[in-house]
Formats: C-alpha cells, structure tokens, sequence
C-alpha cells in the first residue's frame, strides 16, 4: 500500500494487508497524532488496509510543521 | 470498530472518551463540546456579536463553522502576518471559507500596523519570530474587536494548545501565566475585549477530524517559524503520556482549572492604563505594541 506523509510530503510503500494500527506501529508513529484518512473517509485503528490502499497519514499538531509525532 | 453510540461503523475512536463514533455522532459530540464550553464559562450569547480570529488553520476554522451552524452572531478576523508563501496561502483559505458562507470576514495586516511584516520583525528584534507574532496578534485582535464593536474574541486554541501551554508555565513556574490561563477571560477594562476558547474541551485530532469530514479546506502546512519551537516539544510530550495513559492531557488541564488555578490568581488586581500613543490598554505609559513598531521604525 502507499502511505502518504506530510510536512514534508513524502509516500512510502508498506506491505498489506495490515491494519492501520500495525502499519503506525511500523512507523513508529503516535496513533493520536495523526488522521487516517483513505479517499474521503477516516479509519479506525483496527481497519484493515490491503495492498492496493492509499492512505494519507494527516498529522494534527498544530503551532509547527512538525509531522506526525514519533515514537522515541 | 462500531460507533459506541448507534452500532455503525466508527470513523475516530476517542480512547480518553473510552469511544468510538460514527460522522453523524462524532459531530454530535463535537458541537456539545463547544455548547458545553461555551454555557460552562458564559461566553456570550446569541445575542452578542462575536469576533472568530481565523488563521486558515483547522482549528480556527472548525470553531467559526460550529458557531456559524449553531446560529451566531460571528465574523471572521484574519490577521495577515506577511509571511510568504504561508499567509497567501492561508487568507485564501479563509476567504474562501467566508465567502462560501456568506459571512464577514475582515482583514488586517501585521506589515501595515507595525510597520514590517513578521520575519522583517524577527531581524530587527532579534527574538523569536513568534514573540513579535504574538504580542501583534493579541493587539490587533483586541483593536479588531474595539474598532468594529465585538465584545468578546474567541479563539480556536484547543485542548492541547491549553495543555501545552500550561506545561510550559508550570516547567518554568511562571505565576502569572498560570493565574491568566483559562478558556474564558473577562474584560477588566472598558477598551478590552473578552477573549475565549470554546474548543478547549476538544483534542487538536477532534478539531482536524471534524474539519476533515465537514469539508472544510484549511491549511494542513503549519506556520514555519514554529518549527523546533518549545510548545511543540511540549505537544510531543504530551502526546507520548497521553498514548500510554489517555487522558492524560485533559485530567492535567482540567485538574488545574478545577483545583488549582485559584491558588494563582493575583491578590491585587493589575492596574490597566490606557496607552498614551494609541489608546489601548497597558499596565505602563507606552504598550508594548507601539513599542515593537517604534524599534521597527527606527531600524528601517
């Protein structure tokens, strides 16, 4: 699947089928810290994404262009 | 997953809540949230005008869209900072957003208050952009509101916005921003506006969902001048504890508000002062704003 990122855009590629919380996980990315969004929906972190997904991973954070919050 | 509510499928799971909601229930919740807050700390009427500040972002633009929806009385104030390709881009936004649905929205230019825009200010001061930034939108917001005849300003800081912040007072034990923290404060001066958060009871990630599934096209790029700024580690931080033990941010905020804020509060109140150079309030003879854009005309 294709996972989007922002600040700044950038794509990775992630294997699937997987779900969304697996795949922050993979990421190392704090599920509050960011929407899931797939076309014009949001998911939940137990939906399942499969290969041919691509998911857009909004960070939330406001006041910097800071991305999605990391894991240490 | 499944809505908590009605059974359907969930779009955002609110762990704090110990929830999970659908669109139609999430933004069910959203907008008691706001009612909530705004009943909670009076923050005005139906019968008062109110003065949204709006950045472009999803926060301030899913506040004037619920108030807007909930029947009020609301214009827009966009205070163009004259930061490059980011204020362009985010009085479109909010342009937009205004004409879209047929409200006011007035603009105001840092650059043409101060004298420079906000990196221009930046060299001269030689502080943080955001110090300058700051100290400017809190003047003009005030000026916006005194001059077009609001009462009360409100703004779309968020739970974390509050949360963070009172972090920052607390690491450094700065009393007197602990003592003004809080979603609503009055006006204590006749040339002072009340200023108010109805989202404060909200997570920045509620804010963005319900921007997202209302549709609303703010912008997601944030302000670069904030990059490594102290707020944000404190955000991260916070995000980390909350993703161990949600509800982490809320019981910190709301146990201040609840239980500590009071210990801070001033014994004497602060003598305010009306600026001899443009009139608006000060607690000495010359505000800080005009101060700013004398040090940016003398450096000019």
């Amino acid at each position: 699947m294709k996972v989007v990122l922002r600040n700044p855009r950038r794509e990775v590629d992630v294997a699937g089928p997987r779900r969304v919380k697996d795949v922050l996980k993979e990421l190392r990315i704090i599920p509050e810290t960011v929407l899931i969004i797939r076309g014009d929906e949001l998911l939940t972190g137990d939906a399942m994404l499969d290969d041919t997904d691509t998911v857009e991973l909004r960070p939330v954070m406001s006041g910097g262009g800071v991305g999605p919050g990391h894991l240490p | 997953m499944k809505c908590t509510k009605c059974g359907d499928t969930a779009i955002l799971e609110l762990r704090r809540h110990n929830a999970a909601f659908c669109t139609p229930d999430f933004l069910t919740f959203f907008r008691r949230q706001v009612a909530a807050a705004v009943r909670k700390h009076r923050m005005f009427t139906r019968d008062e005008r109110v003065l949204v500040a709006v950045s472009g972002g999803k926060d301030s633009l899913a506040l004037w869209d619920v108030l807007i929806e909930e029947s009020y009385q609301t214009s827009g104030l966009y205070l163009d900072l004259g930061i490059h390709d980011y204020s362009v881009e985010s009085k479109a936004k909010c342009e937009a957003f205004a004409a879209a649905r047929g409200v006011p929205l007035i603009v105001s230019s840092v650059a043409e208050a101060v004298g420079a825009p906000v990196p221009v200010m930046q060299k001269v001061t030689r502080r943080p952009a955001c110090s300058g930034c700051g100290l400017s939108k809190r003047y003009l917001m005030n000026k916006a509101a005194l001059d077009h005849g609001f009462p009360v300003v409100a703004t779309g800081h968020n739970l974390d916005d509050e949360a963070a912040t009172l972090l920052g007072s607390v690491m450094q034990w700065q009393t007197d921003a602990l003592s003004r923290q809080s979603p609503a404060l009055p006006s204590t001066h006749r040339r002072l506006a009340r200023r108010v958060k109805p989202l404060y009871r909200l997570s920045e990630r509620e804010t963005a969902a319900y921007a997202f599934l209302r549709k609303i096209d703010y912008i997601v790029e944030e302000c670069p001048f904030a990059r490594g700024a102290t707020s944000i580690a404190h955000k991260e931080i916070l995000s980390r504890m909350e993703a161990v033990s949600p509800g982490a941010k809320h019981n910190f905020l709301f146990g201040f508000l609840e239980k500590a804020r009071a210990a801070f509060e001033r014994s004497e109140t602060v003598r305010l002062e009306e600026c001899e150079r443009c009139g608006q309030v000060t607690t000495g003879t010359i505000c800080a704003f005009c101060r700013l854009a004398d040090e940016v005309k003398r450096s000019s």
